[in-house]
């Protein structure tokens, strides 16, 4: 529990302002640990605000708590790359170690141990986040001098077991073992970039009219996954009339597999900013906001720095690069672990100090978006793309990718490949191509783009047999099998938002990667829609009767059906849940049919013997049976 | 014509349903024209004597003899009929459904306020009680239902207007006034 005195501090640094409750309950969270009860009282009396409003932002977190954690807090990644990469043992050594379980801090206060969802480090599994700080490639050896030494007391710095990655991520500012795993360069990542030469020389040649045209005529679509045509979104939150207007950067990249932009933030922070610096003079936007995931903390410095330095240059702030009446300035919002808050309304609610929970849209951002403003939502790698797209011009793009899908795009390879990493590829490359190049063999699936959300309706994928089941479900995220290993990687054919995840011939792709799935969906669900909130575990469960034994053909049938239930949800989250399920049964319906009975059509899957058990150890007492 | 053989019970449900089915009023007169009851409440018929073409459950599963007699039920009729909001998806007693048994049963044997006079912390265990269930199942979820009837409890007019369709084998009749649950 916080003194009063001490939140009135942090408060007066935010100035009071309630939009700004996400950094200072995160202020207090980092302070003591956790947020009490009194703690959320104070605030919302020092805010006038109500108790329920402080309560539900603080609770919707995984990243802030309401209970005393750790002196030391262990987030292990439980996402299927860390899985297949030994996670198990590496969990099993933690709770050895640390002495308690998941999910609960150790008697003496000391270690708190946490799951939580894929933070971004799919290249090096299996990683662990302690106390802000990123710890990849963990063994149980590593983790039991991990463990000794915090019990010596040392700092979260001096933890590292190896040296520090390569690139910037040995910047004494970041200081992290992550290694950034660049294995293809292409326009974005090329190493010729001049920081800010664009912006420096050439932008004073352009009116805003003129980068929204280059934009459009380059037909850049957004790199989140959605797709939606970057300079159309510029057009629109141009016209809308406003007080200001904002520019949101969208770094919360939560989608399991994706670890692209932490590339980009780390090796290319001037290209990110310097984009939307770019859009701000596009739009005319006066406001700029970096939603940073937690998960990327290490870097928040890092990038501050970066920032300081461009406003020490006349990058930000007032006239930047001398062009009068050009203002704009960018703060970096942490999020706080919540991967609904990469859907665009969702990230504006939580700019906004709330709950992230998607809006019901129209109005769309573009009209109505932070604070009531014309706000412009922009994936990192979007951003990125646009400075170099004005900097050597829209024809010159054209040059890379396909006719509908022009230009790059960054993927985040992990699994079963020999080099997982960063691959800048040009749309219309094949999934061939891309298990060759990142040394992919045995191949058994292959998950193309995760689940995200999806503003525009996407044409059918293909004119495969059963492709009308696949337009109920938006083709986002999918697990594909090899006989489509030729179909190429564009908006027009499948999709993605950068996360490919490799299964080979030894993996049970329904029991450990489904299942995973289902549990990261039903994990991050915000809860607001009851498809979204009950859907997924209901599937789950069904799926998990069909694991069991208990599965009959009904029971495909209904998945099938249930599925579609999900497109009620009013986000994309909601809307692709059932995606794991229902992909895997398009794809690999011959792994469902070799589990269910043939012979039987009726099975519930209750187990008498099962369910009297826990009430007959307790009462000590061994069940009779009457048959009938 | 032959008559149909009806049966009915009540597992975790408080009768309310069957109570339902006596408000069928004078129609029950017709209704003996149209069937014959075996093993029910309604005659205190304990067993199955013949086959049975309409059982119709009451109730969904808190303990084992609740799953036995449903599975009881399921050997011996054609039709299986869910009758009410507790067979459908468990009702009221699905309200300990989310607190664990060890914790329902000390309440309700040990530690409750209302329990008086058990010093010695007794909780039922006689062999032959029936033993509870870690949650309340509704019967779907433990044998297949053909047909089911919502309501806590269904109108008589549903479940009067259900049997005549199922005896006479013609369609259902369902005007607003028979589905409508407020």
């Amino acid at each position: 529990m916080a003194e009063k005195s001490k939140i009135n501090q942090i408060l007066s640094k935010f100035e009071n302002d309630e939009t700004r409750l996400m950094d200072i309950l995160l202020s207090i969270n980092v302070m003591q640990g956790y947020i009490s009860q009194k703690d959320m009282q104070d605030i919302s009396v020092l805010l006038g605000i109500s108790m329920a409003q402080v309560q539900e932002t603080a609770t919707f977190y995984h990243f802030i708590s309401t209970t005393p954690r750790g002196k030391y807090n262990i987030y292990l990644d439980n996402s299927i790359t860390a899985v297949m990469k030994g996670r198990a043992e590496v969990k099993e050594a933690f709770e050895q170690f640390c002495g308690t379980t998941f999910g609960k801090v150790s008697e003496e206060g000391m270690f708190g141990l946490y799951d939580t969802s894929c933070i971004g480090m799919n290249d090096q599994e299996p990683a662990a986040i302690i106390n802000d700080k990123v710890f990849t490639n963990l063994t149980p050896y590593r983790v039991k001098h991990l463990v000794e030494d915090m019990r010596a007391g040392k700092s979260p710095n001096d933890l590292m077991y190896e040296d520090y990655g390569n690139g910037n991520n040995a910047d004494p500012d970041v200081k992290a073992m992550v290694n950034n795993h660049i294995r293809k360069k292409s326009i974005i990542l090329k190493d010729d970039y001049q920081p800010f030469s664009f912006l420096k020389t050439k932008l004073k040649e352009y009116t805003p009219e003129r980068v929204v045209k280059e934009i459009e005529a380059s037909n850049l679509r957004g790199r989140g996954g959605a797709g939606f045509p970057t300079g159309l979104k510029w057009r629109f939150g141009r016209r809308t009339d406003g007080k200001h207007r904002v520019i949101i950067c969208n770094a919360d990249e939560g989608e399991p597999g994706t670890f692209k932009d932490r590339v980009l933030l780390t090796e290319y922070p001037e290209l990110i900013f310097e984009g939307m610096v770019v859009a701000a003079f596009a739009t005319g936007s006066d406001i700029g906001l970096l939603y940073l995931r937690y998960e990327y903390k290490y870097l928040l410095r890092f990038l501050n720095r970066k920032l300081a330095e461009m406003r020490k240059k006349h990058f930000l702030g007032k006239d930047i690069a001398g062009i009068g009446d050009f203002d704009f300035d960018i703060r970096i919002q942490l999020g706080a672990g919540a991967y609904i808050c990469g859907e665009e309304s969702a990230l504006i609610e939580s700019l906004e100090g709330k709950r992230g929970e998607p809006r019901d849209k129209p109005p769309f951002p573009v009209e109505k978006g932070y604070l009531g403003y014309p706000t412009i939502v922009n994936n990192v790698e979007t951003l990125a793309t646009a400075v170099k797209i004005l900097h050597h011009g829209a024809e010159w793009y054209a040059g890379f990718g396909t006719k509908d899908s022009l230009g790059t795009k960054l993927l985040s390879i992990s699994g079963d490949c020999r080099y997982p990493g960063i691959y800048e590829v040009e749309w219309g490359t094949t999934i061939r191509e891309i298990l060759a190049m990142s040394g992919a063999a045995d191949v058994q699936a292959i998950q193309v783009g995760g689940p995200s959300g999806m503003i525009i309706g996407m044409k059918d994928i293909n004119n495969m047999d059963n492709s009308k089941l696949m337009k109920w479900y938006k083709p986002s995220g999918m697990m594909i099998a090899e006989k489509f290993f030729n179909r190429k990687l564009s908006y027009s054919d499948l999709p993605t938002g950068g996360s490919i995840m490799i299964f080979n011939n030894s993996r049970d792709l329904l029991g450990e990667v489904v299942m995973n799935f289902m549990d990261f969906f039903i994990e991050e669900s915000c809860g607001s829609c009851s498809t979204c909130r009950n859907m997924p575990l209901i599937m789950k469960n069904k799926l998990q009767k069909i694991l069991d034994g208990n599965g009959v053909s009904q029971d495909i049938y209904d998945l099938l059906n249930w599925g579609k239930v999900l497109k009620a949800s009013r986000c994309g989250l909601g809307q692709t849940a059932g995606n794991p399920i229902l992909s895997s049964i398009f794809h690999f319906r011959h792994l469902y049919e070799q589990r269910i009975q043939s012979l039987t059509q009726f099975d519930s899957g209750f187990d008498l013997e099962k369910a009297t058990e826990r009430a007959g150890k307790f009462v000590h007492k061994k069940p009779v049976f009457h048959h009938f | 014509m032959n008559k149909k053989i009806l049966a009915t019970t009540s597992l975790a449900g408080c009768f309310g349903c069957h109570m339902s089915i006596l408000d069928i009023d004078e129609r029950i007169l017709d209704l003996i024209e149209l069937v014959e009851f075996n093993k029910s409440p309604i005659d205190d018929i304990k067993k199955f004597t013949k086959p049975v073409d309409i059982g119709i459950i009451e109730g969904g599963c808190c303990n084992s003899e609740n799953v036995e007699i449903l599975k009881y039920f399921r050997e011996n009729c054609k039709i299986l009929v869910s009758l009410g909001e507790c067979a459908i998806m468990d009702g009221l007693p699905a309200m300990r459904n989310g607190i664990p048994i060890e914790e329902c049963l000390r309440e309700a044997y040990i530690d409750g306020p209302t329990v008086q006079e058990n010093h010695e912390h007794i909780i039922p265990n006689d062999e032959e009680l029936p033993v509870i269930l870690d949650q309340v199942y509704p019967c779907h979820e433990i044998v297949k239902i053909d047909y089911f009837l919502p309501g806590c409890a269904p109108r008589a007019d549903l479940i009067w207007n259900a049997l005549y369709a199922l005896i006479t084998d013609s369609p259902m009749e369902m005007p607003y006034e028979v589905v409508k649950f407020d």
